[in-house]
């Protein structure tokens, strides 16, 4: 338990899948305008990597990696080299599949997240928390541990940089540097912040 | 279909500098900073990205009257997914060392903006030699950045050039010290920043309006 635990704190703050991996970087510039977006963005981040993580990992280990298939007889079947375009099947269907979820039982929950999930699909938050997941050889209950902890992190990063971005539109930024300059710099004085959580151990 | 070479020279200079991808259209970030804290990673990686959109983006224009616009990110991703496993399978093969130190960063070109992007925005709409030449010059937009912000990291971050170290020792001496900050993520988007501040004043205009 207590593993887990530290294994989602390290996901949210020191290994922070934006600010120190830098994926997701697209929707988190385009998206953060305002705050109402940015949060509906990130719930939606939250929930579909939370689910993708597992299912990928429970693909990857059943089918894919070296031996998976000695059952039917194939133990030196290594297919591990298709997993980019087995993962990224994998999200495109269940981002899909989520969308039409939730448009069938919670309209007021697609009015939130519904204009952001097909954004989702080709976020590389997702495809690179799979293929973290991969090269880290988690176990099934840390791959949704470490779904959902990226997640978490990535919509800490978003909804923060939104805010801070709202303050920004008050500040006399030089001209040039306005728009996507300031706001990468905005990100770097973040990523330095989120390094000092560095500092912790559990 | 004769073309003549002001028209391919227009669309190289679109993509390398006027609406450069990274600079001025914002798109394939992720890997830009992630893989630059070294020269060789950073050129392994541009190679990489330049090859993959040239040649998804010619596949897709040759099919693009096929395609049924409603799955066309489908099958975009499916073309793109199959080169990148092949690029992927080349880099283990040749430059294993290197492909180690891009982790999962290879595979991410799928979720590269850029290439889907450069698919939608032109393969779909022009023909397959336009389409490649577009590729070929996004990769290179892309590229430059790439090189000149891992440039920047190595040089300030190690004090190397390519590994090899080129501030003397006499500096060193003298007090200079390496910024420990160029080396992490930090001081990747700086770099990025103070780039686009470049760019745009070079321009003489702000292209993003608040």
């Amino acid at each position: 338990m207590g593993d887990l635990l530290s294994l989602f704190i390290n996901s949210v703050f020191i290994g922070n899948i934006l600010l120190a991996y830098f994926l997701g970087m697209c929707s988190f510039i385009a998206v953060s305008k305002n705050i109402e977006t940015a949060t509906g963005l990130g719930f939606a981040v939250i929930f579909v990597l939370t689910v993708t993580s597992p299912v990928n990992w429970l693909i990857y280990h059943g089918l894919l990696a070296p031996g998976a298939l000695s059952w039917a007889g194939l133990p030196d079947l290594d297919l591990s080299f298709l997993k980019f375009i087995t993962f990224i099947a994998v999200i495109a269907a269940i981002v899909q599949a989520v969308e039409m979820i939730i448009d069938k039982y919670s309209p007021l929950l697609y009015a939130t997240l519904g204009v952001f999930l097909p954004l989702i699909a080709v976020n590389c938050a997702i495809l690179g928390t799979s293929l973290f997941m991969v090269e880290r050889n988690y176990t099934l209950v840390e791959s949704i541990v470490f779904g959902a902890g990226s997640g978490t992190g990535w919509m800490l990063a978003i909804v923060s940089i939104a805010a801070i971005r709202k303050k920004t539109q008050y500040a006399d930024v030089p001209k040039g540097l306005e728009g996507f300059g300031i706001t990468m710099i905005i990100a770097g004085l973040m990523a330095m912040t989120f390094m000092m959580f560095s500092g912790i151990t559990l | 279909m004769l073309k003549n070479k002001t028209h391919y020279k227009e669309i190289l200079a679109k993509g390398i500098w006027k609406e450069n991808p990274v600079a001025y259209q914002v798109l394939g970030i992720c890997s830009a900073l992630a893989v630059t804290v070294k020269m060789s990673t950073a050129i392994v990686m541009a190679v990489a990205l330049t090859a993959v959109t040239a040649f998804s983006s010619m596949i897709i224009s040759s099919l693009r009257k096929k395609i049924p616009s409603n799955i066309r990110i489908i099958v975009e991703l499916a073309v793109i997914a199959s080169l990148v496993i092949v690029t992927d399978e080349i880099l283990k093969a040749f430059f294993y060392d290197i492909s180690k130190q891009l982790s999962i960063f290879v595979g991410l070109i799928i979720t590269n903006c850029i290439v889907l992007g450069r698919a939608e925005a032109f393969a779909l709409a022009n023909d397959p030699i336009d389409s490649f030449v577009d590729g070929i010059a996004n990769g290179i937009g892309y590229g430059l950045i790439l090189v000149f912000v891992a440039f920047l990291r190595e040089l300030l971050g190690t004090g190397k050039f390519f590994g090899l170290p080129v501030i003397p020792q006499v500096l060193f001496d003298a007090g200079y010290q390496n910024m420990g900050l160029m080396v992490l993520a930090p001081g990747a988007f700086f770099i990025i920043g103070l780039i686009i501040w470049l760019k745009n004043s070079l321009a003489g205009i702000s292209h993003e309006k608040k």
